[in-house]
């Protein structure tokens, strides 16, 4: 990649702040929390890639999905099945009726293993599940919706429908999926405890990494030509169909991607909390993290993770010591950051921190090149 | 399935189920007309709707005490009263909030379901700390108790009764008011075309808060009927309110008699295969079912064929 194209890619304000991110999360965070606090983080970013796959969704391709607990919780259900059938070798599970299969299915009278769970002893069979399965649900969803060109309010309720449809069908069959209390009692990922500091600590950082790669990738498609599409055809959909555009491909691509991001949060979460559960599939979940999204900023990838950061920090806190002003908290932050600040953080930073901080940096800027001109030329 | 049954037993399942499903039906349509008003001639989502409801059901229960504690030879028509004090409680409510918050967000329909959604975390936590979070039922006066035997084996419950003609005098009331009287035309006028209304002299902000408060106070009688049929706690809105919101999609959003169409349609397919199959399953069957066709009809089955 040449010197513009990558400008072009990642301008510099936009580095600065993959920056910023990076040294608060690889290196601020684990230097100073202890690693009780470090793994509650690691769960806060989890919901981060939800919410940066919905700031491409939303606040670029203007379609609101209420859906997106599906996602992450396909993603995290497929991790856990491997996980769990893992846990459940004939030794560990021997005062069962059946040993050898997971300890809910004994509970439920199940006495083999149904055709679907399967496949999820192969590790790379998970890996692939994980981002393939949501991926493919969120490409029939999409296809149905947009090629009719259902939008804007019908595809929030009807996202909102599977969300509920889902966590009605893992509630309702217990013996399949472990109903309320989900897939519990995670031990080892090809017998490494990720029960461990250590394990807790390598996979933080892992999820980091894939977080990146994903903002990474968000960024990518931002500044793309996809991403002015999809700017354009959330002003103005029939125009950008006249101009020849197929509008729903593209709005199925932001969609699927939305959802694979989801998929590996979901899968990244599983291994760090060692649980999954009906509870973070259905409405209410799917709701908050559409807040987490527009609290952060929906135009912001990066507003985004510090958006989740922060309101999961004041639940976490909150809650602990006053759970019941927390809800009342909750619902003034939805009411008044749809009403004072649609562009939330990042809007904030946009009008009051940025001028300050541009000038803090031509400055610094300026300092350098003038020294830079001093030192002697070489030729380039 | 069907072998272990004579055909009596299997008549007379068809005949309960059947009207537990038109009970449920009774809700479902209280519940979606409101909405219905609101989100297909204002295009507003109102994701409060359901704790209206249960602001209704709340203000039964307080009327309810409040007779038995001071008015107990009135007890019997105390009824009556909760349902009109529910009526004007959530409309009030509603136009409260309309004024607040709604107004600000109509050109952004998807923010006005984010912010809804907020003051529907708000009025649940609200309900939990003044009522508590168990929940609570109303005790009804004794000639709505009882049931109509019918045979041997098919009971008609009183209650269900009182609430179905209920919702048979409110649904005819509200097409009267929407489509017959010179406000409803208004408000329809103002749906269709906001500028044009306002330079013939419609008042539309008044239009849009007096729609948004009627939406709001029929969730309230709405709520006020559920407190017959079924207890009533801070986070039971919650549990309608996708139900609800697929009734009025399901049946093509600006159109009434959709509504009511599709929340029989739903509510008996419900209730028929509850019978049969674990309730769970019949939910998401229904909810299947109804997801697929919508995703063949998007604009729902009674679509007004306007431009837009």
């Amino acid at each position: 990649m040449s010197k513009t194209t990558l400008r072009a890619f990642m301008p510099r304000q936009d580095l600065i702040s993959f920056v910023v991110l990076a040294v608060v999360i690889f290196i601020v965070m684990p230097l100073c929390t202890d690693i009780f606090r470090l793994n509650l983080i690691g769960k806060y970013l989890t919901y981060a890639f939800v919410a940066v796959g919905l700031v491409l969704c939303w606040g670029y391709g203007g379609i609101l999905s209420l859906g997106q607990g599906v996602f992450f919780g396909l993603g995290g259900y497929c991790m856990a099945m491997f996980l769990k059938l893992e846990a459940s070798t004939p030794e560990a599970t021997k005062i069962q009726s059946t040993p050898g299969i997971p300890d809910f299915m004994d509970w439920n009278q199940l006495t083999e293993l149904p055709w679907f769970w399967e496949p999820f002893h192969s590790l790379p069979f998970t890996l692939v599940a994980v981002l393939v399965v949501p991926t493919i649900f969120a490409y029939i969803i999409g296809v149905a919706m947009f090629k009719r060109r259902v939008g804007g309010v019908y595809f929030a309720i009807i996202t909102q429908a599977v969300a509920s449809i889902l966590t009605i069908l893992i509630i309702g069959q217990q013996g399949y999926t472990g109903g309320v209390n989900g897939i519990t009692d995670l031990r080892t990922l090809l017998g490494w405890d990720i029960r461990t500091d250590s394990a807790k600590y390598v996979l933080y950082f892992v999820n980091g990494i894939l977080l990146f790669a994903c903002l990474l990738f968000a960024q990518f498609v931002r500044k793309s030509k996809l991403g002015r599409i999809l700017l354009a055809m959330r002003e103005r959909e029939d125009r950008v169909r006249f101009s020849g555009y197929d509008v729903s491909n593209f709005k199925t691509f932001v969609f699927c991607m939305g959802a694979a991001f989801s998929a590996i949060g979901g899968a990244m979460f599983t291994l760090q909390v060692g649980f999954m559960s009906p509870s973070f599939v259905g409405i209410v979940p799917s709701i908050e993290l559409v807040i987490f999204c527009a609290v952060g900023g929906r135009m912001s990838i990066i507003g985004a993770v510090y958006g989740t950061l922060l309101i999961n920090w004041a639940k976490t806190t909150f809650s602990e010591s006053f759970p019941e002003l927390w809800l009342f908290a909750m619902g003034a932050l939805f009411i008044g950051v749809v009403m004072a600040f649609p562009s939330g953080l990042a809007g904030l930073y946009q009008t009051h921190a940025k001028p300050w901080v541009d000038k803090a940096l031509s400055k610094l800027l300026s300092q350098r090149e003038s020294t830079n001109s001093n030192s002697p030329v070489t030729a380039d | 399935m069907f072998s272990e049954y004579t055909t009596a037993e299997l008549v007379s399942i068809f005949a309960m189920q059947g009207f537990a499903g038109l009970i449920l039906f009774s809700v479902f349509v209280l519940m979606a007309l409101g909405l219905a008003i609101i989100f297909g001639q204002m295009g507003v989502i109102n994701m409060a709707h359901g704790e209206f409801m249960i602001l209704g059901a709340y203000v039964t229960y307080l009327i309810s005490n409040l007779f038995s504690e001071y008015m107990p030879a009135l007890f019997s028509i105390y009824f009556f009263i909760a349902m009109i004090a529910a009526f004007f409680t959530a409309g009030a409510l509603g136009a409260f909030v309309e004024w607040a918050m709604i107004r600000h967000l109509y050109k952004r329909p998807l923010d006005t379901l984010l912010a809804t959604w907020g003051l529907s975390l708000i009025m649940q936590q609200l309900y939990r700390t003044v009522f508590g979070a168990r929940e609570v039922g109303v005790s009804l006066p004794d000639w709505l108790m009882g049931s109509i035997p019918m045979t041997d084996t098919i009971d008609i419950p009183i209650n269900g009764l009182f609430v179905m003609g209920l919702t048979i005098v409110i649904s005819i009331s509200v097409y009267l008011l929407m489509f017959k009287s010179r406000w409803g035309g208004q408000v329809r006028a103002v749906v269709q075309n906001r500028p044009m209304a306002g330079a013939v002299g419609i008042n539309t902000e008044k239009s849009d808060r007096m729609t948004f408060a009627l939406g709001c106070a029929i969730a309230g009688v709405a709520g006020s009927a559920f407190t017959m049929i079924g207890s009533t706690g801070p986070t039971a809105g919650q549990l309608y309110i996708v139900d609800t919101f697929l009734v009025v999609v399901f049946g093509g959003a600006q159109s009434l008699l959709g509504t009511i169409a599709s929340a029989f349609t739903i509510s008996q397919a419900q209730s028929t295969m509850e019978f049969f199959l674990s309730g769970s399953m019949a939910k998401v069957l229904t909810l299947l079912v109804v997801v697929g066709i919508l995703m063949l009809r998007p604009q729902g089955l009674f679509a007004l064929k306007i431009r837009h």
